[in-house]
């Protein structure tokens, strides 16, 4: 808390204007400060009220009916899919993308020829939108009807042809576990297969910058220090290097999985939850009861539920954060 | 590992197997770089090719001659399609407003959270960042019913008002990151000769804050550009919608062949990829100030 508070023996006035001046500084934050009141709190305080009323039609009811539609969501098929996609789609994206960018940034900061060349081909997709992303990819991952097309058709061509697959079309589930008192097959929906492969080439640019940046705060006598012991470059790497990137990695796996989490866009251009909800997430879900169908209760409860999970992440992050910085100041 | 690790001093005649890995290093490097091309590819080659030449066996194949058949159609519409030109100029009509505003608030914001900190400043300021995380699902129903009491709904003013809304977080926090770095002693400085909170705005912190300007300005520009599920409510009317709606409706559309769809998709990502192109530097700046760490 390093308040601006200058001059020991400043005369009356200059205090009364320092006074007006905080006042001002206040008052010019104020805007904000009540949009995001509103915006934010009030709004989601008042979606979690219409997730506990009877709003389930076009027409407009308020009146409180508790925890019914969280209960009903649990114990349906299609929410229990989703939340079953959202979890193999948020581990399988968090873990490529973390290794995968970490490769990428140890490669460009291996002090190559063209380093910002090959650095910049590696971020691009992250200044695109998700709907140019998915547009593409989906067309990538059609396989075609009766002749090979998009991803398959190149397969073919360099000889790969045995990797083909029925991606964003394919209906089944991998290994297509059972268990008792669940309405869905559990693991892998093999069609999210593909919007994972997109969703990485559009974010692992992002783990590599947080990564490059992390290793360029590395200072260079320590790793100078290390080889000098008779450190190995894979010893320097791994006893040195990666510890040292751990504050990086964690920032890096919450913007990850806050990002996952959020999902609508890439889905929705992609596959549009498809095949038979293979790919659908509750954010998609949340969008179809609440514009398709009308059940704004429903909704927001999908919403809710949505809310939760992300904070149950991002709050401890904040909260870290602001420790870390006061600790700093 | 050892392949990917830098050489700490280049020698002259290096051993074998340092070159040899070098090279592995290039040959992994050059091929990821090629699938990261690969969209890219796929986009061009597509839409530069005219109708005739449309074929799904010679999809990977590069176009005999360029034809800008395809973007006349992604552009302007026509048998079935939805030209994206009116969209364009919808998204341009909301970025733009919407940037500029969002610059000016955070940058107010910054300089308050940074140089005029008050009691419970802090916590004001984790509680504004909270905003930049929330999944927009979980206000959309109070927002759209907002919007449409005071008139805003099915607007462009709608949707610049949402998106300057929840840009505040992310635009104060890098404001204030960036603020925080002017020594406070100019400031104090500014205080003992009789400046005012405003004079010390201008006469000190306004004349330093082009970089941090810039990269507010690219983020918002690109986030808003790219954004999609605010556009897709609040803009329910087929004029208002923004290019990246435009976009998912020509790709489910049946009438639209590929290489419409391809072109229109470089249409909307063209004006992103150019600041990226010429501006990239500071779009790293604001991508990893969304960490936190600024």
């Amino acid at each position: 808390m390093a308040i601006a508070r200058p001059a020991l023996a400043a005369p009356v006035v200059r205090r009364r204007v320092l006074h007006r001046d905080r006042l001002i500084a206040v008052f010019m934050l104020l805007p904000s400060i009540i949009a995001i009141a509103v915006f934010v709190y009030g709004f989601i305080a008042y979606t979690a009220y219409v997730s506990m009323s009877n709003y389930t039609t076009a027409r407009i009811d308020l009146s409180f009916v508790g925890l019914d539609h969280y209960v009903r969501l649990f114990g349906e098929r299609r929410f229990q899919e989703n939340i079953r996609n959202l979890v193999v789609f948020t581990l399988m994206f968090l873990a490529v993308c973390l290794v995968f960018g970490l490769v990428l940034a140890l490669m460009v900061d291996a002090r190559v020829k063209g380093e910002s060349l090959f650095r910049s081909i590696y971020l691009f997709p992250m200044a695109i939108s998700f709907i140019v992303t998915g547009v593409a990819w989906r067309w990538l991952f059609t396989p075609g009807d009766l002749e090979p097309t998009g991803i398959n058709l190149l397969l073919e061509r360099i000889g790969l042809g045995f990797l083909k697959a029925r991606w964003i079309t394919d209906t089944s589930v991998w290994p297509n576990l059972e268990v008792p008192g669940l309405k869905v097959r559990l693991m892998v929906p093999l069609a999210i297969v593909p919007v994972v492969i997109a969703a990485v080439w559009q974010m692992s640019g992002f783990a590599m910058a947080m990564f490059l940046a992390g290793l360029r705060s590395i200072p260079e006598e320590i790793k100078e220090a290390a080889r000098v012991d008779g450190c190995s470059e894979w010893q320097l790497l791994r006893y040195i290097v990666l510890p040292m990137l751990r504050p990086v990695t964690l920032s890096a796996i919450v913007v990850l999985t806050h990002v996952s989490l959020k999902t609508f866009d890439l889905i929705m251009t992609m596959t549009g939850g498809g095949p038979g909800n293979k790919t659908e997430l509750p954010s998609l879900y949340m969008y179809e009861l609440r514009f398709s169908q009308f059940n704004t209760a429903q909704a927001a409860a999908v919403a809710m539920i949505l809310l939760i999970l992300v904070s149950l992440l991002t709050v401890p992050y904040l909260l870290y954060n602001r420790r870390a910085q006061s600790v700093e100041q | 590992m050892s392949a990917i690790s830098p050489a700490a001093h280049p020698v002259h005649g290096k051993p074998l197997r340092q070159r040899l890995s070098r090279a592995l290093l290039y040959a992994v490097m050059i091929a990821l770089a090629l699938w990261f091309l690969l969209p890219v590819y796929l986009l061009l080659i597509t839409a530069f090719k005219d109708f005739s030449e449309v074929s799904l066996s010679r999809m990977w194949d590069l176009p005999t001659r360029l034809s800008l058949e395809s973007f006349d159609r992604a552009w302007n519409g026509g048998q079935g399609t939805t030209g994206m030109r009116g969209s364009f100029l919808n998204s341009v009509l909301v970025v733009v407003p919407a940037t500029v505003i969002s610059c000016l608030l955070g940058s107010m914001n910054g300089y308050v959270l940074s140089k005029w900190k008050f009691r419970g400043s802090e916590t004001l300021f984790t509680l504004i960042l909270f905003g930049m995380f929330i999944p927009y699902q979980s206000i959309l129903v109070p927002l759209v019913m907002v919007l449409s009491a005071i008139g805003l709904y099915a607007s462009l003013p709608g949707l610049i008002l949402t998106h300057v809304v929840y840009g505040i977080p992310i635009t104060t926090l890098i404001f204030r990151n960036y603020y925080a770095n002017v020594p406070t002693e100019l400031v104090e400085a500014g205080q003992i000769d009789g400046a005012g909170f405003f004079s010390i705005y201008r006469r000190i912190l306004l004349p330093l804050s082009a970089p941090g300007f810039v990269v507010v300005a690219i983020w918002q520009f690109t986030s808003i550009w790219n954004e999609f599920l605010f556009g897709l409510i609040i803009t329910n009317d087929p004029r208002l919608r923004p290019v990246t709606v435009a976009l998912q409706n020509m790709s489910g559309s049946q009438f639209t062949q590929w290489n419409v769809q391809m072109a229109g998709a470089l249409i909307v990502a063209v004006p992103t990829l150019l600041v990226y192109i010429f501006l990239g530097r500071y779009f790293l700046r604001g991508l990893l100030a969304g960490s936190l760490k600024g």
